[in-house]
C-alpha cells in the first residue's frame, strides 16, 4: 500500500537534545566540539577581495591540526572563511555550495554574493546559534566586489573590510590603523598577511601558517600557506628506536591453508 | 577553574570538589561578597539579591621539567606567561635558584608562586645564617613541603618541581603538589603540557619500555631530550612557547641557557 509521503517540518529538530540532556544525567560525557580558534579576515581593494585565515585548530587548549583550511570555497568567485566549530564551518559552506551550483544551473546566471549571504543566513538563523558558524564571506559578482561578516546566530554585516574569530581583536588593529579605500593589490595582501601574522601571534587560539585567497573578476588566486612564519627547527637528537626494542614474547604461525595435492602457491 | 594533574592529586581533586561549597575556603569571601539588591520589574518592584563572587586564583599556563642524573640535575622551564587567550608577557621566568645547588620551577597561579619563591628564599637567608651553612636540598624539600602545608586551606595554587644535588653530589628532583605532598623522582614534567612531555620523559630518560636500552644518561643527551620535550609541547599546546630557560646544575654550580620556541 503506498504511503503519503510527509512534507519535512522546518526548523530544528529538538528530540536529540531531549536524548542527550537525559545522558548527561546519566553521566555520559559528550565529546568536545573541536573549534578553531582562529583569526579570519577580509578586506575590499581597488579591483576586488582579499581574504586571509590562520591555519591552527584547536580542542580547547590543545593544538588539533597544524596546518587546516579555513578558506572554504563557495562558487567560482565566491569564497568563505569560517570561525567557530570546525564541523559547523565545513558542513554549512559546503551545503550552501551545493546549493548554489543547484541556482546557476537554475538560473543560468553566475551566482551573486548576496544570495550566498541570504542562504547561509537563513539557514543559522533557524537553528537560533547552535550551528557554531562565523563567517567571512566574500566575492565578485555583476555588482563588483562584496564583503560580508556573517554571526553564528544569523546576523550579517556588509563592511569594507572586516575581522572575526578569537584573534579577530588582534587582527582588527592593525586593518583599524592602515585600511584605506582603494588600496593597491599587493598592498592589501601585505595588510592581510600582518593582520592574519598579529592574530597568531598575540591570540593563543591562533597559529602557524597564513592562507590568503584573491578574488577578482573573472579569477580567483589561492595562495595557500602564503606565509609560513612558524616552521619547526630541526630537533636536537634521533629518537629513532633501535631494532630489537619491542621484545618478541611468543611467535605463533598458524598455517590457514593446507595443501593437499598440487603445488604450493609460491608466496616468496 | 585549575586542575593539576600530579599524581598525588586524585584525592586533592576530590576534595576541591566537596569543600568548595563548604565553609572553609569561602568564608572567607562570602564576608567580603558584597550583596546588592536589584530592581525586577515583575507586577510591582520586586528586590532579589545579587552575589557578586571574588575568585582568587587564576591559571597562567606554562609548562616546566626537572631530570636527575649521575651528578647532575637539569630544571627547564618555558617563559610564557597567559591568560585565558591572552599573552600577558612573553619573557616571565618560571624557574629560580635558590641556592648553589637547587632551583625551584613554579607552574600554575604565578603570582602564588612568586609569593612562595619570596617566602622560601627569606627562610633560606634565616637558616644560613643561625646554621651557618647552606640549606641541602632534601631540607629545602621538606621546608617547601611544610610551608605549602601551613596554607591548607587558602592553598598556594602551584605545582613545583625542585632540582639539584644532594649531599653526595647526586642528581635529585622532588615534585610537589599544591598542599605540600612530594617524593624524589628521576624525572617529572608539570604545568599545562605535563601530559605530554611525562611520557616522553619516561620512555627517555627512566628508558621505560625499552628493555634493551642502555641505563645512563649523560648531561648532553639530558638537555637535547628537554629542548626536544618543550619544541614538541610547543607545537601542541597553546600555553607553551616564546622562551625556553634550562638550568644546569652540577658540582661545580648553576648555568642558564635561554633558548628561542615558537611564538605563535
Amino acid at each position: 500500500m503506498t504511503q503519503r509521503l510527509e512534507k519535512p517540518k522546518g526548523g530544528f529538530n529538538f528530540d536529540n537534545y531531549q536524548r542527550n540532556l537525559f545522558l548527561e544525567q546519566k553521566g555520559l560525557s559528550l565529546p568536545k566540539a573541536i573549534s578553531t580558534g582562529t583569526t579570519i579576515v577580509g578586506v575590499i581593494f581597488k579591483d576586488g577581495i582579499v581574504l586571509g585565515a590562520d591555519t591552527r585548530a584547536t580542542e580547547d587548549t590543545i593544538v588539533a591540526e597544524k596546518n587546516c583550511k579555513k578558506i572554504h570555497y563557495l562558487a567560482p568567485n565566491m569564497y568563505c572563511c569560517g570561525a567557530g566549530t570546525a564541523a559547523d564551518t565545513e558542513f554549512t559552506t559546503a551545503l550552501i555550495s551545493s546549493k548554489l551550483e543547484l541556482h546557476r544551473l537554475n538560473t543560468g546566471r553566475e551566482a551573486r554574493v548576496t544570495t550566498a549571504m541570504t542562504f547561509l543566513k537563513q539557514m543559522l538563523f533557524r537553528y537560533q546559534g547552535n550551528v557554531g558558524a562565523a563567517l567571512i564571506l566574500g566575492g565578485f559578482d555583476v555588482n563588483g566586489p562584496s564583503l560580508f561578516l556573517i554571526h553564528p546566530h544569523g546576523s550579517t554585516d556588509k563592511t569594507p573590510y572586516g575581522t572575526m574569530g578569537s584573534g579577530s581583536l588582534a587582527a582588527m588593529s592593525v586593518f583599524e590603523t592602515r585600511w584605506r579605500k582603494n588600496l593597491e593589490r599587493q598592498e592589501a595582501i601585505d595588510l592581510v598577511k600582518d593582520a592574519v601574522e598579529a592574530g597568531i601571534f598575540n591570540d593563543l587560539g591562533s597559529g602557524s601558517n597564513v592562507d590568503i585567497n584573491i578574488i577578482e573578476r573573472g579569477r580567483c588566486e589561492i595562495l595557500r600557506n602564503y606565509a609560513k612564519p612558524n616552521e619547526r627547527d630541526e630537533k636536537q637528537a634521533s629518537y629513532k628506536y633501535p631494532r630489537g626494542t619491542t621484545s618478541i614474547l611468543k611467535e605463533s604461525i598458524r598455517n590457514l591453508v593446507l595443501v593437499t595435492e598440487g603445488e604450493a602457491m609460491d608466496i616468496s | 577553574m585549575l586542575t593539576f594533574r600530579s599524581p598525588f592529586l586524585v584525592t586533592w581533586g576530590y576534595l576541591i570538589k566537596s569543600f568548595k561549597p563548604l565553609a572553609a575556603v569561602t568564608i572567607a569571601f562570602s564576608m567580603n561578597s558584597m550583596s546588592q539588591y536589584a530592581e525586577t520589574f515583575v507586577s510591582g518592584s520586586i528586590s532579589v539579591p545579587i552575589e557578586h563572587r571574588f575568585y582568587p586564583y587564576t591559571d597562567n599556563g606554562g609548562t616546566s621539567l626537572a631530570i636527575a642524573g649521575e651528578d647532575f640535575c637539569v630544571v627547564a622551564s618555558d617563559t610564557r606567561q597567559s591568560e585565558g587567550f591572552l599573552i600577558n608577557a612573553r619573557y616571565s621566568p618560571k624557574a629560580f635558584k635558590l641556592s648553589e645547588t637547587a632551583v625551584l620551577a613554579t607552574n600554575g597561579f604565578l603570582a602564588d608562586g612568586f609569593a612562595l619563591v619570596k617566602r622560601l628564599e627569606q627562610r633560606l637567608e634565616w637558616y644560613k645564617h643561625s646554621h651557618n651553612k647552606p640549606m641541602s636540598i632534601s631540607a629545602l624539600a621538606q621546608m617547601l613541603s611544610t610551608t605549602l602545608y601551613s596554607k591548607r586551606f587558602f592553598p598556594y595554587y602551584v605545582g613545583n618541581l625542585l632540582g639539584g644535588l644532594d649531599e653526595n653530589g647526586r642528581g635529585v628532583v622532588y615534585s610537589f603538589d599544591p598542599v605540600g605532598s612530594y617524593k624524589p623522582e628521576v624525572c617529572r614534567a608539570g604545568g599545562s603540557a605535563a601530559a605530554l612531555v611525562q611520557p616522553f620523559l619516561d620512555n627517555q630518560v627512566s628508558f621505560k619500555h625499552q628493555p634493551t636500552a642502555t641505563r645512563t644518561l649523560s648531561l648532553e643527551m639530558a638537555v637535547k631530550i628537554a629542548k626536544d620535550a618543550f619544541t614538541s609541547a610547543t607545537e601542541r599546546d597553546i600555553y607553551t612557547g616564546d622562551y625556553l630557560e634550562i638550568f644546569v646544575i652540577k658540582r661545580d654550580g648553576i648555568t642558564v641557557e635561554k633558548m628561542e620556541l615558537k611564538k605563535d
